[in-house]
């Protein structure tokens, strides 16, 4: 795939998104049309990253334009990875969704709005500039706006509210920072910033790295700023709650990766600013995740939580680091995606999340059990799962530079993290409910069972969990490829402002 | 920069960051469209000093840089269709509570009256025992 190529990968889903809307009264021909446009999407994602596979970066000017005043798509390895994780997500998540109960009343708003988000995911990981950085977050996040508050309960209203605000105002501060980075040097696109940021005043240029980073550290809710990300997320529907759980925190992330690699490097030391936030972050989310009883509210708890590990890798600044960092987020995106869809089938088909109100679910559902424990093992890091592979790199990475105390907290946030997720285990499937759930004796239509769609795309997920720990090796010299180019900066910017 | 300008600026954003602080719901939403005016301000502060219509021909030396009108142009609009939603969306929550505050946090109102129980259960602890006192004083 040359670069030309690279706009079909936003294109077809916001194409897609269209068609749809306009499809909206015949239900069959949209679920193919979303079927089809997100296999596509997969394809698409495949082949660029075929052609970065090697550790070279694809560029397309739109308009034929240069950098500093026209639109610029770059895919270095890290994007073309991301592009295909994020693209076999988001199907399979679609592939849930048809068979869940929540496409029967909404499903003519819900198929337009999920293919705009799609689109939305590709353009972050593409953007080459920081503005078209903001237009994709905007496409992502008006997406989740309406996709959180489907449906329009209530309670969905009054939690969706404050994740709307919270994003709007991190929406305002991100406008600021590309104005008083424009301001500063006179451009926004990122290849021609890099250059221009190393020659501004250190103290400017630490002003802008930081605003940037709350920015971003809102998005990605890093410590201090994650708080509007438990209170929300639970609330929506159960696919929406998986895709927003996988993909739209981590694009947060991605974007903490390539400013801080690419506009404000450290020279090869480690930045003991994102050390401390990564600690605490993981700390502070895991905690949060033990006082819980919701699976849900757990496991986004949980997302705080990892969140930290990825931090922990652009922290230490080293190859090692930076290539553990890409590998946990390909690893958490499938897991915890998964892990959400589990809980989503149990609350389903037991029509409560609530941990006193459910158990013994090992003899009625076994499959659920193993579809749950496997992911769940994954994230603890229990070898020989994916996690395992994810977090030994961030600790040998961590190791290796002598940065101690982190790698001794997040191994002990390791241990709680099983610790919490041996709390779902027990009152999940083992033992019996300790309150009776109020439908459970009903039978109501609340209880309804999980169609084949979704325990067949949670099952793809899990699988594709092994796939990860299984390709490890290969897997790992790609991320490895992904953060030499990072560290490097040369082929990025030689990419982007070359002829 | 205009001195002027900068002033705007810093007013918009410290009215917008007030009314967002704020209890009120329409007050939030206008907070936030208000800093979004202030945002779209600053970008075109950041161009630069204004000059002639920067049309194709023009001699790049007089006139005004058009990036940032465009930049600012997107954001407007992207501010537009995002206020748009939140009204409708304050809409709906009126709709529902007949009220325009934003309510508590769920988590926060349970510790709110966690800690109430225990301070009633001081209270009684100590009544009681006062009243132990007292009984004991009339019993001797």
């Amino acid at each position: 795939m040359t670069g030309d190529l690279l706009p079909l990968l936003v294109a077809v889903p916001l194409l897609g998104g269209g068609v749809s809307l306009i499809l909206s009264r015949y239900r069959m021909a949209q679920r193919v049309l979303g079927v089809l446009v997100l296999t596509a999407q997969l394809g698409l994602a495949i082949a660029a990253l075929r052609s970065v596979f090697d550790g070279s970066t694809i560029t397309a000017r739109l308009g034929g334009w240069t950098p500093d005043v026209g639109i610029v798509l770059v895919a270095d390895p890290l994007a073309g990875l991301l592009l295909v994780v994020a693209a076999l997500m988001l199907l399979a998540v679609f592939v849930y969704a048809l068979g869940s109960e929540l496409t029967d009343d909404t499903a003519p708003f819900f198929h337009p709005v999920y293919l705009t988000l799609a689109a939305g995911v590709s353009l972050s990981f593409l953007a080459g500039d920081l503005f078209n950085l903001f237009v994709a977050f905007e496409i992502m996040l008006v997406s989740s706006y309406v996709l959180i508050t489907l449906g329009g309960a209530r309670r969905q209203v009054r939690h969706g509210m404050s994740y709307v605000v919270i994003s709007l105002l991190a929406s305002g501060l991100f406008i600021t920072a590309v104005a008083l980075l424009y301001g500063a040097t006179g451009t926004v696109n990122m290849a021609l910033l890099a250059g221009e940021l190393d020659q501004l005043d250190p103290t400017v240029r630490q002003a802008l790295g930081l605003m940037l980073l709350v920015v971003f550290g809102i998005k990605a809710a890093i410590f201090p700023l994650f708080q509007w990300l438990p209170d929300s997320y639970p609330t929506a529907p159960s696919p929406v709650t998986a895709v927003f759980a996988g993909l739209l925190t981590k694009v947060g992330v991605y974007a903490i990766m390539r400013t801080q690699t690419l506009l404000f490097p450290t020279g090869g030391t480690a930045s003991t600013v994102l050390l401390v936030l990564a600690g605490l972050t993981m700390v502070v989310g895991v905690l949060g995740a033990i006082a819980q009883d919701d699976v849900k509210r757990i496991l986004s708890f949980h997302i705080v939580s990892q969140i930290g590990y990825m931090l922990l890798g652009v922290g230490l600044f080293s190859l090692a680091g930076l290539a553990g960092a890409v590998l946990y987020i390909v690893h958490h995106i499938i897991v915890k995606t998964t892990l959400f869809l589990v809980g989503g089938i149990i609350e389903q088909t037991n029509g409560t999340g609530q941990l006193r109100k459910l158990g013994g679910l090992l003899h009625s559902a076994p499959g659920m059990a193993v579809l749950f424990l496997l992911p769940a093992l994954s994230l603890a890091g229990i070898p020989p799962f994916s996690g395992f592979v994810a977090k030994l790199s961030l600790v040998q990475a961590g190791l290796a530079i002598e940065q101690w105390t982190i790698v001794g907290v997040s191994l002990a946030v390791s241990l709680l993290t099983l610790f919490s997720m041996t709390k779902i285990w027990n009152g999940v499937f083992w033992g019996t409910p300790d309150e009776p759930s109020p439908v459970a004796a009903a039978e109501g239509p609340d209880r309804l069972p999980a169609s084949p769609a979704m325990v067949g795309a949670t099952t793809v997920l899990v699988v594709a969990s092994l796939g990860v720990s299984l390709a490890a090796g290969p897997l790992f010299d790609v991320s490895e490829r992904a953060a030499t180019v990072l560290l490097d900066r040369a082929p990025y910017i030689d990419a982007v402002v070359g002829p | 920069m205009n001195l002027v300008i900068a002033l705007t600026i810093g007013v918009l954003y410290t009215a917008g960051v007030w009314l967002l602080l704020q209890r009120s719901l329409s007050r939030i939403v206008i907070g936030l469209a208000v800093i979004g005016h202030g945002a779209n301000l600053l970008l075109l502060a950041a161009g630069g000093p204004g000059g002639a219509p920067p049309v194709a021909g023009a001699d790049p030396a007089v006139t005004a840089d058009p990036l940032p009108q465009a930049l600012a142009l997107t954001a407007i609009v992207i501010t537009f269709g995002v206020s748009a939603f939140l009204l409708s969306m304050a809409y709906r929550n009126w709709i529902y509570r007949a009220d325009d505050e934003v309510e508590d946090d769920v988590e926060d109102r349970r510790i709110m009256e966690a800690r109430r129980a225990i301070e009633r259960d001081q209270a009684r602890t100590q009544e009681l025992s006062e009243d132990d006192d007292l009984g004991q004083g009339v019993g001797r």
